[in-house]
């Protein structure tokens, strides 16, 4: 997926998990190794990778094998532009459909004439 | 060297899906809501006490348009310029639109609104699918602006 190519559904699924967030916010404050993110968890790498792998398909994370180390970063970009779209639409969409059901609740019968 | 401008250039494609049921109203009733300038103009609108309607058009039928523009009370003025592609009474609407802000182009979108019966009720499903022009923004350290939205989906997602 190129860097600007982002999905919110993917990124909110990539989100949903506690540990997932964790990592992100982990990264949030500068890269790590993937045995440096997988430490505090005290999981398994495999486990850490597959939650990396969710992370890298959203956008947010990107992820880079030097020798034998994958050093995970965030994608600074992904997050710039999932805000955007997060605040500008969604939340305004969520307000719109929440506005409409307190103008159905008051019209059920049809609009006001 | 790269031009600030042009390389500021970006599109990031998005599509997300938002899904309400209406309790003890009809998928038809939903659908008129979304069919006249007074219907929609009671629930589409901004909060009126920090925005105004600056101009206001609705031409609903397929290959019609329906604009609105208003400015908030801080000064910023959006427009929003739409198309009906499909209707089908009380069951579908879409129609594809463009978002002005101040004078930037800042999104393409196809939006999609689909009444399904539901009980008594109606189900709706919104589907945005869209270009978002340009979206990076340049001010403040992106590092920071990263925590913070974390946080903020942190707290959508846990409420």
């Amino acid at each position: 997926m190129p860097p600007t190519a982002i999905n919110l559904d993917l990124t909110f699924r990539a989100l949903a998990d506690p540990t997932r967030r964790s990592i992100v916010e982990r990264l949030s404050r500068g890269q790590a190794s993937v045995s440096e993110l997988a430490q505090p968890y005290g999981m398994s790498l495999p486990a850490i990778v597959q939650h990396l792998a969710m992370l890298e398909e959203s956008g947010l994370v990107r992820s880079e094998k030097i020798g034998r180390v994958r050093t995970c970063r965030i994608e600074p970009a992904a997050l710039s532009l999932a805000e955007q779209w997060f605040n500008q639409r969604r939340e305004e969409w969520d307000e719109r459909l929440d506005r409409l059901g307190e103008h159905l609740k008051r019209f059920p019968d049809g609009e006001p004439k | 060297m790269i031009d600030k401008a042009q390389s500021n250039r970006s599109v990031a494609h998005g599509v997300f899906t938002i899904e309400r049921t209406y309790q003890s109203v009809t998928p038809q009733r939903v659908f008129d809501a979304f069919a006249s300038a007074e219907g929609k103009n009671n629930w589409f609108t901004a909060p009126n006490d920090r925005w105004v309607i600056v101009e206001r058009t609705m031409d609903f039928r397929v290959g019609g348009r329906e604009r609105l523009k208003g400015q908030w009370n801080t000064g910023t003025v959006t427009e929003f310029d739409a198309t009906y592609f499909d209707i089908v009474p009380g069951e579908r609407i879409v129609y594809a639109y463009e978002m002005h802000l101040d004078e930037r182009k800042i999104s393409v979108s196809l939006a999609t609104f689909e009444f399904k019966p539901m009980g008594t009720g109606t189900k709706l499903i919104m589907t945005e699918q869209g270009a978002f022009l340009d979206g990076y923004d340049d001010s403040g350290s992106r590092e920071s602006g990263s925590r913070d939205l974390i946080d903020k989906l942190s707290a959508y997602l846990e409420s």
